[in-house]
């Protein structure tokens, strides 16, 4: 026998899950909505995608070298390409690459390494980055594209967005609900596709990545509570239908808000969590400033996060409930 | 098909040694008894140095209630009466006995028939599984007779025999359920007797079964013993979470025990131990081990004598592959990692497991990134990424307010944690600090 | 007149519920801190160094406070204020003070990867405590160092450090306060607080094995065997032996390094002894586990 014997506690097998499944898991189930927005936006997405995701691994890479200063690199586990995505998918593919850096970098140097990289940051990386963005450049995040411009990048032509049509109180304008599920329409980058996104969604519930109650949660949410305010105004008020297919609520719902690191942990605390989130995604778009409020709902919930984790434990095997 | 409501994984089952019949392993030269093989008080050495000791001699006292005899399972001479180094390579007291032929104890019946008929009273069956120093066969090696004797208000309505077997690996209690189920049904109406419970139940998971029909059909004859067949899950065979899969009844947290709901628990091959020592009047010296691993040339089920040391097993059963980089005593997800493969066969040694290089390593830690895949694994409901962070803090108070005592090391965390953190490493370090600092609080009182 | 006269009582009514509320809380949520502590706590120097072990002065204060109710200020020591601030402390108090040397940690344990052959790999949490638990940890010792560096995490002061090359913590005296934090953290108890001695200068076994001489032969190359040639040869019966290991009571030795000749497996160190002359050959290959060099002069007087 040429080894020495190891000697460590139990367990001695391992699942064989990893960090890296996870995350290729989940981008995976992204390449339907970018295959879509490449077929709606063409070239724009192509180069939108490309540079936030180089310019997240890059961002990444040399802050643990150079500023952090730790040998391994957590380049290769996916988290960061993820990150990348995301912010991608959640701006216009008509996006300038200077501003797509900026966003790229505030995303991962103030959104994720300044806690401690990976597993540390309180907030969704990728939302930062896009809040960021939206709040510094509005008009630049606010003009989308209309779909079918394939060979354009900053010069095509623009449209309002559904919900931006909504805010405006020009019901009657929206698209057909259809269009509206298969993505024919003005909007960010990834999120135009209900059809593409639930098909991510649907294979990140097979692989066992993520549960269904932070998704089904929210959307279940978002359905009820824009269908009571439809019927009590079907006129003032879009249906419920169309507030689940437009905007960012499917990309949030299923791709932002099952972020592992920013989620309860929980079932109880996710649905807790999803609902708070569906509630203020409504609230926002139909009573606040701006036309969309899924990542502003995420960003709130993501602070609520640990407080929800601390309060909501889960059921201890032969816990009596008492009464 | 029943199984526990809470958590719970699925290794990979890996049952190599599963059509192996069980082989009669020769006699060790010398054979070694650690003095402390099961949970409670050591047993006190009873020979000295030159005694002559038969098959079957009482070689060591039970050191209390909670605590029992050992037996001598060769003939032969006491060589010494020193320490041995143990699983974990520390010493221990133990009693060398160097083999000389195998003479047995009188009054031991070495027939195979079948002996039915047991007019003893249900204490003279507890006293008799006692005597034979019989433990928990299936790793705790909690006396066997402690647990037939419930605390003062609470009542026992039936024996749940776990043979489950949910370790990966392990097929020792499969082998011995296939070719000993009469024995073993009469251990369970024994059993059922000195706890004085009309019922029985035998648990046993799916992916055996033809253990599953054979018991069946063999227990027609016994009324009141039912055949519950599981679906497959780790950790069934927790005694907790057998208690809820097969009664569907739930222990609450320590220091609640499954008799408060009024179950005992007995693995199945304690079963047999005390049908040999009731019925047969032979103690507990022997036992099935499996001998297994990928690299083995012949994964193997060996009746072992206890005492023998864990490389004649490995020999045995094809000698130990170039590449072993791990022995594990018991299954790979609650077993202990041997410091060397001199350790000998002891009451709950359920089976050897060989891991090669590539195997044996855990991979690195990585950050978690709070996935929350150990809270949906845990079966006892509590948040291993949680624990294991405070234990790493060291917040003793907290830990302690989140129950950690309620963990049963069971592994599932730190099997399904895609980030490979050592959680039960440091889940396990504060267990054992907040169970001092409990009975340091207790015996102030 | 009438907006004044809303005014002044909105405003009345509004003072009266605040104070009521800060009534309620100052009662409620009142923390009674002992008188003597705020004493005790003025006459320390207030650099909050730490170098006591506990955290500033002010932690000092209700750390001497409670060891004067518990009965003995032994064991606290201002490492700042020295001797006369501890008089001050102990006449508030009503107590005797307590003379207390200087202390300093020493890590009793010399088992380097060439001393102390690794007979196993231990894969898991590294931590010495977790190790301490799972097994006897990579070599066949019980009692010796398994170098995952619970006392250097546990070590406020940035004074002491995991060595590399032989795999043993080292002590800092120049940083060390001996607080007593590594001691504790220690599963294996292998590290001792001892007198600081003249000019830093003391003799230690450098092992704490147990087991039997021809167990403790085999496990390590220096390790203590209880053979009894260093009690022998001791003229001050310093040295007793006790379990199988020898031990040197600093308050007797009076550092005539016999007992380090006597030794035949080079166990017993003398630390921060000025190289020996030519006659004797130096023993550079055993460097005990310290730090200060012992060719130059300490600087540990106070």
């Amino acid at each position: 026998m040429a080894n020495k014997l190891t000697v460590s506690l139990s367990p001695h097998v391992h699942g064989g899950d990893s960090i890296q499944r996870n995350m290729y898991g989940v981008l995976i189930a992204l390449v339907p909505a970018l295959l879509v927005s490449l077929y709606m936006f063409g070239l724009g997405a192509l180069i939108v995608t490309l540079t936030s995701v180089a310019a997240c691994l890059f961002f990444e890479w040399a802050i643990t070298k150079f500023i952090l200063k730790r040998g391994c690199s957590t380049l290769c586990d996916g988290s960061a390409a993820i990150t990348g995505v995301l912010l991608a998918f959640n701006v216009p593919s008509n996006l300038p690459i200077w501003l797509i850096i900026i966003g790229a970098l505030v995303a991962i140097g103030i959104g994720k390494m300044t806690f401690g990289g990976l597993g540390c940051n309180p907030f969704n990386p990728a939302l930062v980055g896009r809040i960021f963005l939206l709040i510094s450049f509005p008009v630049q995040m606010t003009t989308w594209p209309v779909a079918g411009q394939l060979l354009a990048y900053t010069d095509v032509n623009t449209a309002a967005t559904p919900l931006a049509l909504m805010q405006q109180g020009h019901l009657s304008d929206l698209p057909d609900t259809l269009s509206l599920f298969l993505g024919n329409n003005a909007g960010s980058l990834g999120e135009i596709s209900a059809l593409a996104l639930l098909l991510g969604g649907a294979y990140l519930l097979w692989k066992k990545v993520i549960t269904w109650h932070i998704p089904v949660s929210i959307l279940a949410t978002v359905f009820v509570f824009a269908g009571i305010m439809w019927m009590v105004d079907p006129a003032g008020y879009a249906s419920p239908l169309v507030h689940l297919f437009t905007g960012g609520l499917m990309l949030g719902a299923i791709f932002m808000a099952t972020d592992y690191v920013t989620s309860p942990m929980t079932h109880k605390g996710q649905i807790i969590y999803g609902v708070c989130i569906g509630f203020l995604t409504v609230l926002i778009r139909l009573f606040g400033a701006y036309p969309e409020g899924m990542s502003f709902a995420i960003f709130i919930m993501n602070a609520f996060t640990p407080l929800i984790n601390t309060y909501c434990k889960p059921k201890r095997f032969g816990e009596v409930v008492k009464k | 098909m029943k199984t526990f409501k809470i958590g719970g994984v699925h290794p990979a089952e890996n049952k190599l040694s599963a059509g192996k019949a069980i082989e009669t392993l020769g006699l060790p030269k010398q054979a070694v008894f650690p003095l402390s093989q099961h949970i409670g008080a050591p047993a006190t050495a009873i020979v000295k140095k030159g005694d002559v000791v038969k098959v079957g001699t009482k070689i060591a006292e039970a050191g209390g209630f909670v605590s029992a005899p050992i037996f001598s399972s060769v003939s032969g001479k006491v060589n010494k009466v020193d320490t041995v180094i143990d699983a974990s390579g520390y010493r221990k007291p133990a009693i060398y006995i160097d083999v000389e032929g195998d003479e047995w104890e009188e009054g031991i019946d070495r027939s195979q028939d079948l002996v039915t008929t047991c007019n003893l009273t249900p204490e003279q069956i507890v006293a008799k599984i006692k005597d034979a120093g019989v433990v928990g066969m299936g790793g705790a090696c909690f006396p066997c007779h402690v647990k037939l004797c419930p605390p003062h208000g609470a009542k026992a309505e039936c024996v749940i025999i776990n043979a489950v077997e949910c370790e990966p690996y392990l097929t020792a209690d499969h082998r011995l359920m296939l070719e000993k189920p009469e024995q073993i049904l009469v251990g369970v109406s024994l059993l059922m007797k000195a706890a004085k419970v009309e019922k029985g139940y035998i648990g046993i998971e799916n992916n055996k079964p033809d253990a599953i029909r054979l018991l069946t059909e063999k227990s027609k004859d016994y009324s009141n013993i039912e055949i519950v067949p599981l679906k497959v899950k780790y950790p069934q065979g927790g005694e907790k979470q057998l208690v809820d899969a097969v009664i569907n009844r739930q222990v609450p947290a320590p220091p609640a025990i499954p008799v408060s709901v009024g179950a005992i628990v007995q693995n199945v091959g304690t079963a047999y131990a005390v049908y040999e020592a009731v019925m047969k009047g032979k103690p507990l010296f022997e036992r099935v081990v499996t001998v297994t691993g990928h690299s083995l040339s012949n994964p193997s089920n060996f009746l072992t004598r206890m005492g023998t040391p864990m490389r004649q097993l490995i020999d045995a059963a094809g000698g130990m592959p170039e590449d072993t980089a791990k022995i594990i005593g018991g299954g790979p997800m609650m077993g202990k990692a041997l410091m060397n493969a001199e350790v000998p066969i002891c009451k709950g040694s359920s089976g050897v497991l060989l891991m090669n290089d590539k195997e044996a390593r855990r991979a690195k830690e990585q950050p978690c990134i709070r996935c929350a895949k150990c809270v949906g694994a845990c079966p006892m409901g509590l948040e291993p990424f949680l624990l294991a962070t405070l234990s790493e803090l060291k917040d003793w108070e907290r830990i302690e307010k989140e129950d950690v005592m309620s963990c049963i090391e069971c592994g599932s965390c730190q099997f399904t944690c895609p980030s490979h953190r050592y959680l039960l490493d440091y889940i396990r370090y504060g267990k054992t600090t907040v169970g001092g600092i409990i009975r340091a609080r207790n015996a102030k009182k | 007149m009438n907006v004044i006269l809303i005014a002044v009582i909105s405003l009345g009514a509004i003072g009266l519920i605040s104070a009521i509320v800060l009534y309620v809380c100052s009662k409620k949520f009142a923390v009674h801190e002992d008188a003597r502590i705020a004493q005790v706590a003025e006459v320390l120097p207030q650099a909050n160094c730490g170098g006591c072990g506990y955290p500033g002065c002010a932690g000092f204060a209700g750390a001497c406070v409670k060891a004067a109710d518990a009965g003995s200020l032994e064991g606290k020591l201002c490492p700042v204020g020295g001797a006369p601030v501890m008089e001050e402390v102990a006449a508030i108090l009503g107590m005797e003070a307590v003379v207390t040397e200087p202390k300093v940690a020493v890590v009793r344990c010399n088992g380097t990867c060439e001393n102390r052959p690794r007979t196993n790999v231990y894969d898991g949490a590294w931590n010495c405590a977790i190790a301490n638990a799972t097994a006897i940890g990579e070599t066949s010792c019980a009692f010796g160092c398994l170098g995952c560096g619970d006392c250097v995490a546990a070590c406020q002061f940035d004074a002491i450090h995991m060595n590399p090359e032989t795999g043993l913590p080292e002590v800092d005296e120049e940083k060390c306060t001996a607080c007593g934090s590594c001691v504790k953290a220690c599963p294996r108890h292998i590290i001792e607080l001892q007198p600081k001695g003249k000019k830093g200068r003391r003799m230690v076994v450098m092992c704490v094995n147990k087991d039997k001489g021809p167990v403790a032969n085999k496990v390590c190359a220096v390790s203590c065997i209880a053979c009894g040639k260093c009690a022998k040869v001791c003229e001050f019966d310093a040295i007793t032996i006790e379990a199988n290991l020898a031990y040197i009571a600093p308050q007797k030795c009076r550092l005539c390094r016999k007992c380090e000749e006597a030794c035949p497996k080079n166990t017993i160190h003398a630390m921060n002894f000025p190289p020996r002359k030519p006659k004797v050959e130096v023993v550079p290959a055993e460097k005990p586990a310290r730090v200060s060099n012992g060719n130059e002069p300490t600087k540990v007087e106070q």
